[in-house]
């Protein structure tokens, strides 16, 4: 084995959410999952019209107001304060879980504790401690026609995060279709991880030794490159 | 017609008996009718009713007002939810990991459809969120065009209690911004629903094309001008 250290040769999140933004169509309905994938909205490509989903109620805002500028009765499912865009509209939560399980957003972007390589994900709790929340999470899996997941590819302490079977609680079985790591782009396909990009300073065997289920290729690997400077 | 109009959050939920499953709308302090809802904890204090509430909102409180004030003072015996940690969630937290307070855990869009199904008259149906996780353990599944499906079955109560922006004489509803969230479902489920609107009419205060909750969903109406935000009560850290 080399020194190889994923915790130090690694994207930030900014990085990863930014690769993330890349892939979003013009034209799309996204939902992004609080926390870390409200990131990805910031680095929306220019020229696409990107809708965004929240499950409050939300088709349509744009960034958070100045603060000051806050009205609490606009907010996301975060209980962040929200402006609209022109456009935006207001409906109630039958309806918004109508968008998400009637599959008529285009994306959903969550985060991860793990996810196996058939696609289950883990990400609502980590174990039978404390009080259990489960929000949304369970139904976002569900419905839209892409689920992506933005993740560090390790634990903090160094654990991989892309596992044979998860050992958490799942949020949902079979449900992730892509995987935007600190490390590759990773699609699930068939009930494999099947490896599109890497950084391109890491080699095939560094990335298996902190994956936790075997990495297939089909086609080339492409070098994952993202701008230095985020 | 002028029935359903209360002339104050006190009279409009005087009818709240012990032991009561209350829907409250709201999605964190968006949509919350706090003035109801601090109204039913000041009867509580005063009599020592309405006791064992179930409260059915998407949360479970925050900070020490609203729904969290109603579990400090000891009044909820059992909350169902979707999310009940929150910023500032220690009224509710402290009686859940004392062994207090009851928890039904729901998934959120679960959550507003079973309140949904209740207003339809449609007693359960089949969604495919949580299937192969805990929160399905002991629910019946079935496939459905070779995707797995659970059942869940329709969530009913006693009372609603309801934040609308406009209302009229007749009950009609609006909904400020965001603060739609549960509120218009929960109008539909509970058996009774209470509404307070900021701004209340005669008949035809309301555009018909602009009604979101039509009246004959709503029992009982009432006018608080100016309504307090939980959001703003919770960082202003006042205590009720």
């Amino acid at each position: 084995m080399t020194d190889f250290n994923p915790m130090e040769v690694k994207l930030s999140n900014a990085q990863i959410a930014w690769r993330a933004a890349q892939d979003i169509e013009d034209g799309s309905y996204v939902n992004l999952g609080i926390g870390f994938p409200e990131m990805v909205a910031k680095f929306q490509p220019e020229g696409r019209q990107i809708t965004y989903h929240t499950e409050n109620g939300v088709l349509g805002f744009g960034k958070a107001p100045e603060p000051g500028e806050e009205d609490w009765d606009l907010i996301n499912a975060g209980k962040k304060a929200i402006t609209l865009s022109p456009g935006a509209s207001f409906f109630h939560h039958a309806d918004s879980f109508a968008m998400v399980r009637g599959g008529h957003l285009d994306l959903a972007v969550l985060g991860a504790y793990q996810v196996a390589q058939n696609g289950d994900l883990a990400n609502w709790r980590v174990g039978s401690k404390g009080v259990p929340a489960v929000g949304g999470a369970m139904d976002l899996v569900h419905g839209a026609k892409r689920v992506a997941v933005v993740t560090d590819h390790v634990t903090k302490k160094g654990e991989p995060k892309l596992v044979e079977t998860c050992a958490f609680p799942l949020t949902g079985v079979g449900c992730v279709t892509r995987i935007y790591t600190s490390l590759a782009v990773i699609d699930i396909e068939d009930g494999k991880f099947v490896l599109r990009e890497k950084l391109p300073n890491i080699s095939m065997e560094e990335l298996q030794s902190v994956t936790g289920a075997t990495l297939h290729t089909a086609g080339d690997v492409l070098d994952l490159i993202v701008p230095e400077d985020l | 017609m002028t029935k359903k109009v209360k002339h104050s959050p006190a009279e409009a939920v005087a009818a709240i008996p012990d032991g009561a499953t209350v829907m409250i709308g709201g999605f964190g302090g968006s949509g919350a009718p706090i003035e109801l809802i601090h109204a039913l904890i000041d009867r509580f204090r005063d009599t020592g009713s309405p006791a064992n509430i179930t409260v059915i909102n998407n949360n479970a409180g925050n900070g020490d007002i609203g729904i969290a004030a109603m579990i400090k003072a000891g009044m909820v015996a059992k909350m169902i939810c979707s999310f009940p940690r929150s910023s500032n969630a220690e009224a509710f937290n402290e009686k859940y990991l004392a062994g207090e307070i009851e928890l039904e855990l729901v998934p959120q869009g679960t959550l507003a459809e079973r309140i949904r199904a209740r207003g339809a008259g449609i007693p359960a149906f089949y969604t495919p969120t949580s299937f192969g996780t805990e929160l399905a353990d002991g629910k019946p599944t079935e496939e459905f065009d070779g995707k797995m499906y659970v059942r869940e079955t329709w969530l009913k109560a006693d009372f609603a209690l309801i934040k609308g922006q406009k209302g009229d004489e007749m009950g009609n509803l609006t909904y400020r911004l965001a603060g739609r969230n549960f509120n218009p479902l929960m109008a539909m489920a509970a058996d009774v629903a209470i509404a307070q609107v900021s701004d209340l009419g005669a008949p035809g205060h309301i555009d018909p094309e602009q009604v979101i909750t039509p009246g004959l969903f709503v029992a009982t109406v009432v006018e608080v001008p100016a309504p307090q935000q939980e959001e703003v009560l919770v960082r202003e850290g006042v205590i009720y």
